[in-house]
């Protein structure tokens, strides 16, 4: 059976770019601390990904630490900032791996499209002056939802409080210039950007670092203790490069078109509803329910029939739960019915049309079966 | 034909996952998440699914198989482990089995695999789906000693039809031999024991979490009211238990049995064995495999899991099935009755108390 992979937010397919590079390091002998010539060219092919990938986004290599994926680059700035004193205040709607890292955090609520509350923000850090840091997503992963971070920082400046952003879902889609002047750290996964899992960085962007969680032999400048995995580094530096040279020649107005035609073909599925319609959102990204039918069985349906697709956050376990994020929309019975399609760089018009017959003779069938 | 097989990562359901996929069928693997294993057995870290799952997914792989896990963790506190609890707080012996089946199994599960276009849903049970007279019936397992029947008899009689139970006709051993041949990596998985959400053993403490009066102490009595000693909680108590009756449990030279439980009182009432046997009671949220008899019906009737029907008439009022025993029985509000024809299931229901 040909397969319609449309999960791109769960993981990117491979970039070519991204795959020579991991095979060139594979091939690199030598531990980037050690001294002798082979450590000294692990060290150069380290560096050289440090510097690709500040230059794709106009930071300085010194900004860039390694680190083993966007969870745990997310975990340094939380846990490590909370660590330092501050209290932590992350967005309703943030991945699990920021709420899970800072399990006593004020939530920040969203409005209906998942863009979270400034006014909430405001009264928050006024009421208490203690220093803060504030996690807030660039995009959603599971509705694509675009946070007001130009807004967000400037509050968090006027409070003395630091903004953290998981920009993850970014590289290749949309363009990271406002994040980045928005952010005192930021964090970037490889394989969200179709380089290799396992590695992640985070961008310290201003004066105050995080407190390291793993200390180790003190690489990354202390960040990051752990010999740096450098196939996954030198492919992650890659794929960025290759995403964001894609996404500015055409590649991000291409998945402007194809979620269009997605949206548009969707219409003729009455049942079907878009959500977060309301916000600006990723160009890859649509998170859509079917009332009355589980999440869960929807993707098992689809899967079946070809597609993949996703539903929520998957647990390790592979189980389908609820969706925090669409609970957090105040969308009620409807975030435990939906899915989200998420497109990766190598979408074509034909996966779009067989996930629109695939999806509509779903909902004609359970349609057929609640009756 | 397309079947869904309820994987709960035993020996048995992935034997029944293997035979299914090796007559051909398309086969779809299902595993239930009902609890959460790190707080079950409260180890902090633990993984929420546990080994089952992950040997469901392990027999999966193996089999090359389109496989699920999912979420029932709210339904299964709601309709079984909720349950189990306020059935214990009312002095009763619930059986949480047949809950998740006639909640879970076999109606939510069994919508899904319908929702997916499956022609069937098999599982590991051992029972048989039976032709009488073109219908499907429910009868027993062609193994007495693994016989579950009695824990299926809440099926919807319209679902018989689109079940499987292809270990119906074997021993356990043969399910094992069955499993080595087919390199199942589950092949020498020992039996599950005892109640699935509570792995330590201790049913009591997770009633007390959930039902803190049934944990409450109060007075072992007999029949005529004196009372021979305090007990921990009517939840650690059901009826015919002689052990764990402390200064109770003798009284003069007599071994007490437990003979009900009043929850009310929250008294546990004890008596020698001989004052055990009743011939009469009644089951409610009665489920008939058969049309719903309109005269007494002449039958077998298994009122516990691991005990032989035995001859009893059933009369039908409607709503209540009142049970005459043929000769005296012990009677666990609770549990279930059930009735037989020979190995057919005609239908059962769930004792009352008197």
């Amino acid at each position: 059976m040909t397969r319609t992979y449309l999960d791109a937010n769960a993981t990117e397919p491979l970039r070519p770019a991204a795959r020579d590079a991991v095979l060139a390091a594979l091939d690199t002998l030598g531990n980037p601390s050690s001294v002798h010539r082979e450590g000294r060219a692990a060290r150069r092919m380290l560096e050289e990904a440090r510097e690709r990938l500040a230059v794709a986004f106009g930071v300085r290599p010194d900004a860039v630490h390694f680190t083993a994926g966007g969870t745990e680059a997310n975990a340094i700035a939380v846990a490590g900032f909370a660590t330092a004193g501050r209290r932590v205040i992350v967005g309703a709607t943030e991945h699990d791996c920021i709420r899970r890292a800072s399990p006593g955090a004020e939530i920040l609520p969203v409005d209906g499209d998942g863009r979270a509350s400034l006014a909430a923000l405001e009264e928050m850090l006024e009421a208490d002056a203690r220093p803060a840091v504030v996690a807030l997503m660039l995009a959603n992963n599971e509705t694509g939802t675009i946070q007001p971070l130009a807004e967000a920082a400037a509050l968090c400046r006027r409070y003395r409080a630091l903004l953290h952003v998981d920009a993850v879902q970014g590289p290749g889609r949309i363009a990271l210039d406002e994040a980045i002047a928005a952010a005192d750290t930021l964090a970037l996964s490889g394989h969200k950007a179709g380089g290799p899992k396992g590695a992640g960085a985070l961008l310290v962007l201003g004066e105050a670092r995080p407190e390291a969680v793993i200390r180790g032999g003190g690489q990354e400048r202390g960040m990051r203790g752990g010999t740096e995995p450098l196939p996954a580094i030198a492919g992650m530096a890659a794929a960025i490069e290759a995403a964001e040279a894609w996404r500015r020649s055409g590649g991000g107005e291409a998945l402007a078109d194809l979620k269009q035609r997605l949206l548009a073909g969707l219409a003729a599925v009455p049942s079907a509803r878009v959500i977060a319609t309301g916000a600006p959102s990723l160009p890859n990204t649509v998170s859509l329910a079917l009332p009355g039918a589980a999440s869960a069985t929807q993707v098992m349906a689809l899967d079946l029939a070809g597609i993949a697709v996703s539903a929520g956050s998957a647990c390790s376990s592979g189980k389908v739960a609820e969706s925090h994020v669409l609970a957090a929309m105040g969308l009620g019975e409807l975030a435990g019915e939906a899915i989200r399609v998420s497109l990766p760089w190598t979408a074509s018009e034909t996966d779009i049309d067989a996930f629109l017959a695939a999806y509509s003779a779903m909902a004609a069938r359970l349609a057929r079966r609640a009756a | 034909m397309r079947v869904v097989v309820a994987m709960s990562g035993g020996v048995d359901s992935s034997v029944v996952a293997a035979l299914m996929a090796e007559a051909g069928h398309e086969v779809i693997g299902i595993t239930l998440q009902l609890y959460d294993h790190g707080a079950a057995v409260g180890r902090k870290g633990a993984c929420c699914a546990g080994q089952d799952i992950h040997d469901a997914r392990r027999v999966a792989d193996r089999l090359g198989i389109d496989h699920y896990v999912l979420d029932m963790e709210a339904r299964f506190r709601a309709a079984v482990i909720a349950d189990f609890a306020d059935s214990y707080a009312r002095g009763e012996t619930p059986i949480p089995c047949v809950r998740c089946n006639q909640k879970l199994k076999f109606v939510d599960l069994l919508a899904v695999a319908r929702d997916l276009g499956a022609d069937a849903l098999a599982t590991g049970h051992y029972a048989r789906i039976v032709e009488d007279a073109g219908e499907p019936a429910l009868a027993v397992a062609a193994d007495a000693a693994r016989d579950q029947s009695y824990f299926l008899f809440a099926t919807r009689r319209e679902d018989l039809a689109f079940l499987r139970f292809p270990l119906g006709d074997m021993t356990k051993d043969r399910v094992r031999s069955h499993a080595t041949r087919l390199g199942l990596p589950v092949a020498d998985k020992p039996d599950s024991q005892d109640i699935c959400f509570v792995p330590s053993g201790s049913y009591a403490d997770l009633v007390t979490k959930l039902r803190p009066e049934a944990a409450e102490s109060g007075e072992i009595v007999t029949e005529d009211g004196r009372v021979l000693g305090r007990h921990r909680g009517i939840a650690r108590y059901t009826v015919g238990q002689a052990k764990g009756l402390g200064e109770a449990s003798r009284d003069g030279e007599q071994r007490m049995h437990v003979l009900r439980v009043e929850s009310g009182a929250r008294r546990v009432v004890v008596g020698p064995r001989a004052a055990l046997g009743r011939n009469k009671l009644e089951a409610g949220e009665v489920n008939w495999l058969i049309e719903p008899p309109a005269s007494p019906l002449r039958c077998a009737a298994k009122l516990r899991g691991r005990e032989a029907p035995a001859p009893a008439s059933v009369r039908w009022d409607g709503s209540v099935a009142h049970v005459t025993m043929d000769a005296p029985a012990t009677v666990a509000p609770g549990q279930a009755a059930v009735f037989y024809d020979g190995p057919r299931v005609l239908g059962g229901g769930f004792i009352r108390a008197a």
